[in-house]
Parts: C-alpha cells; sequence; structure tokens
C-alpha cells in the first residue's frame, strides 16, 4: 500500500494526502504547485487523478474505465499528458486539465509512456519501446516529428526535463537502474547514481539537483535520495516510512 | 546562492509496511452490496467486488487462477494456453459472473514501462480467453505494474512467480 505525502524538501513537516483505500504512484506537481496529478487505483485499474491539495478534492481525469498513468502537467498548467493502455499497447494522450476529450499524440506499436514537456511548453520527451527496447524519443508538443534521441548502451526510461531546459534527466536499464542525465539532443550522456534500482527522476526547481527513489537488492524497501547533477554521492532524503516517486514543487514563497 | 535555502516541498508516495496484498480469496466474505456510484461515474467507474468462492471453485476446476510469463515477454506458452483454456471452460459454465485479466510484472523494469506490460499480458490472455469463446463484456483488463508482487526477493524464483496475469472473478 502506497499513500501520497507532502513535505518540505528538508523531510520536515509531512502530511498525508491520500487516504489507504488504493496504491497511488507517480505523483507529480502543477506548475503552481496548488494541484498534483498521480497514479490511484478505481476498479481494480490504474487511473489518473487530479487533487486539490489545499482542499483535498480529487476526481478522475479520464472517466470510462480505461487504464491511465505517467501523468504530468503542461508548464501552463492548464494540460495534462498521460499514458493510456488498451488492447495490448500504449499512447500518449493530452487532455485539458479541467477535463474533456482526451487527444491522442503517438500511436506507434509498444510502450508510449513517461510523457514531459520542455520548459517552454513546445516539446515532449517520453520513452517508447518501439524500436525493441525502451529509448527515449522526442516530439512537438501536437505528436509531430517523433524522433529517438538516446543510443547509448542499454535501455533509457522516465524522461524529465530539467527547469531550464539544458537537460533531461533519465534512469538508464543496463542490469541496476542508474540516474542521469544528457543534452535535450541525446548527447552528453552523464550518469549519476549506482544504485540497485534506482528511478523516477524528479528535478529540484534551481536545476542543480535531481531526485530519485533507490529500490534496495531483496528487501524492496525503497527511499528517496538527492544528486547533485554536477557529481558527487547522492544523498539520502528522510521520510517517516519507505518513500518513492518524489515530486518537487517549484518554489514557494 | 545560499546553500542553505529551502526549495520548496516534495511529494511522494510513502509505503505502509506490510500491506502487501495477495491476490487470494479474502477470508471474509465480502460486502454484500457497494455503495451505489455517484451519477457522474462512467461505466467502469465502479469499484468491482470479488467473490472468494467461485474464485476458489475457478482454482479448483481450472488447476490455477494464474499464468506465468517469461521475461519483459506476454506471449503464451503451451502450459499457459490449456490454463487459460480451463479457466475460459469454467467461465463459459458459470455465466453470471465476470473476470478481471490483471496483469503484473517482476521489479526489473520501469515503474511506468511495468504498467504498460502488465496490461500486454493481461491482454494476451483476455484475447486467449475470447477465442475459447468467453464473451467479451464478460471480460476485463488491467494492470499492476510492479506493485504487488508475490514473491519477496531479488532473484530468478522470485521475478517468475511475479510475471503472471490473474484471472480475478468480480461482479
Amino acid at each position: 500500500m502506497k499513500r501520497i505525502a507532502i513535505m518540505d524538501s528538508d523531510g520536515s513537516n509531512h502530511r498525508y494526502l491520500t487516504g489507504g483505500k488504493a496504491t497511488v504512484t507517480m505523483p507529480r506537481f502543477s506548475p503552481r504547485g496548488d494541484r498534483l496529478v498521480y497514479t490511484g487505483t478505481l476498479a481494480h485499474k490504474p487511473r489518473v487523478f487530479v487533487i486539490d491539495i489545499a482542499s483535498g478534492r480529487e476526481r478522475l481525469l479520464v472517466p470510462g474505465g480505461v487504464i491511465t498513468f505517467a501523468p504530468r502537467f503542461s508548464p501552463d498548467g492548464r494540460r495534462i499528458v498521460f499514458s493510456m493502455a488498451r488492447g495490448g499497447n500504449t499512447d500518449i494522450y493530452v487532455v485539458d486539465a479541467d477535463g474533456g476529450t482526451p487527444r491522442q499524440l503517438t500511436s506507434a506499436p509498444g510502450a508510449d509512456t513517461s510523457p514531459s514537456y520542455s520548459p517552454d511548453g513546445s516539446r515532449i520527451v517520453f520513452e517508447s519501446d518501439r524500436s525493441g527496447t525502451q529509448q527515449l524519443y522526442m516530439m512537438d508538443a501536437g505528436g509531430g516529428g517523433q524522433r529517438r534521441i538516446s543510443f547509448g548502451g542499454g535501455r533509457y526510461a522516465s524522461p524529465v526535463w530539467s527547469p531550464r531546459g539544458n537537460l533531461i534527466a533519465f534512469t538508464r536499464i543496463a542490469g541496476s537502474f542508474n540516474i542521469g542525465v544528457m543534452d535535450p539532443s541525446g548527447g552528453g550522456v552523464r550518469i549519476l547514481s549506482d544504485g540497485w534500482q534506482d528511478e523516477g527522476p524528479s528535478w529540484a526547481p534551481n536545476g542543480q539537483f535531481v531526485m530519485f527513489h533507490r529500490t534496495a537488492k531483496n528487501s524492496g524497501a525503497t527511499a528517496l535520495y538527492a544528486v547533485n547533477i554536477n557529481g558527487g554521492a547522492p544523498r539520502r532524503m528522510p521520510t517517516p516510512q519507505d518513500g518513492s516517486d518524489p515530486s518537487w514543487s517549484p518554489l514557494q514563497n | 546562492m545560499r546553500k542553505t535555502v529551502t526549495l520548496g516541498m516534495a511529494a511522494i508516495a510513502l509505503t505502509i509496511a506490510g500491506c502487501a496484498r495477495k491476490q487470494a480469496a479474502p477470508e471474509v466474505a465480502p460486502p454484500v452490496e457497494q455503495a451505489p456510484p455517484g451519477e457522474a461515474a462512467a461505466p467502469g467507474d465502479v469499484e468491482l467486488v470479488e467473490l472468494p468462492a467461485a474464485q476458489a471453485d475457478l482454482v479448483a476446476k481450472a488447476g490455477s487462477d494464474t499464468v506465468y510469463f517469461g521475461t519483459d515477454k506476454y506471449d503464451l506458452d503451451e502450459a499457459t494456453r490449456a490454463t487459460l483454456a480451463a479457466q475460459a471452460r469454467w467461465l463459459i459454465a458459470n455465466p453470471n459472473v465476470r473476470a478481471s485479466i490483471e496483469g503484473h510484472c517482476d521489479e526489473r523494469g520501469t515503474r511506468e514501462y511495468n504498467m504498460a506490460l502488465g496490461e500486454r499480458r493481461a491482454n494476451a490472455a483476455r484475447d486467449f480467453l475470447l477465442s475459447q469463446g468467453v464473451p467479451a463484456a464478460r471480460l476485463l483488463v488491467t494492470s499492476w505494474g510492479k506493485e504487488r508482487p508475490v514473491a519477496p526477493g531479488s532473484n530468478e524464483e522470485a521475478w517468475a512467480q511475479n510475471r503472471r496475469a490473474v484471472t480475478v472473478l468480480v461482479r
């Protein structure tokens, strides 16, 4: 069972946002920090929910019994990009944050997921196994111009664009999972962590740190870590229980 | 830049210890009836009610409610097809229940990818049940990704048990 909690970035003042009725993963802040999107469960299916942090009110993003997951807001907060799986195929869709009919952005056979907007909202980086293994791809925000950008060894997953737009953090799978960064062109790959399973990168608002979660071998215990993108050992972030799927909020006043 | 500046808040998923949920039938009977859905609920947006007694009968008659897959695979081998064929016979003989076909993955995929892979596995099992004559309206497909492993540990034996699709009877 997992629940969503919010805490200060030093680990203090944590509080729960969701109850214990369903497993929840992949919470991500809105650009203004007033809402979250996350993947919860309804009728045994993973489903994207939007929750207002102040009131706790939440709503299903796409009604109708479909499997939806891996949501993120657009930089202006007006749209939510996410994955929908059906018929053995997972594609990326976008929908108004207030609801409406989703628009399909990818249609290649395979698992297209983990979409993340560029800070100017013009492009989306995502992962796809359309080539046979998970790799990173880029497309225009409307779905055009899809092209692969990762060509190193191993598989690449869960990309997320840096606040300044100059880097993309990702999970590289080569036996173990490691966190790394690359240029949006796919060059300049640097691996920043060396755990058994490090995944789910999230940028600090200043673009200097990437937070992620590390799963321990055998026990499955998870913990949050932050690493400086210029190097150095990842530092563990305190949480009251096992923590995973971090999302660093925009700066608060 | 000051190094002590607070960088804002983080939202995280906190794991509540000891709540690994088994797919096996619970020991208590399910609630008789769920609360009616809100007016806005669309088809498929209503919580499912599991059926422990029927589930036990499916396991007894079909041999298993679970089929297994290779690493990062979702194709059905001979043994898997035989198990699913037996499940299909049970479903055809028991027309009053639906089945939620639920795909799961081992830990060696990322969270998002495993959601997609679990759906592929469940969909492959569903397609075979359809081919055996189970009506489409009675078959639901879902994925738990790597969220509900049945076997702990980071070894091939555990991974093999976790790469599965479970036929969960519901109404």
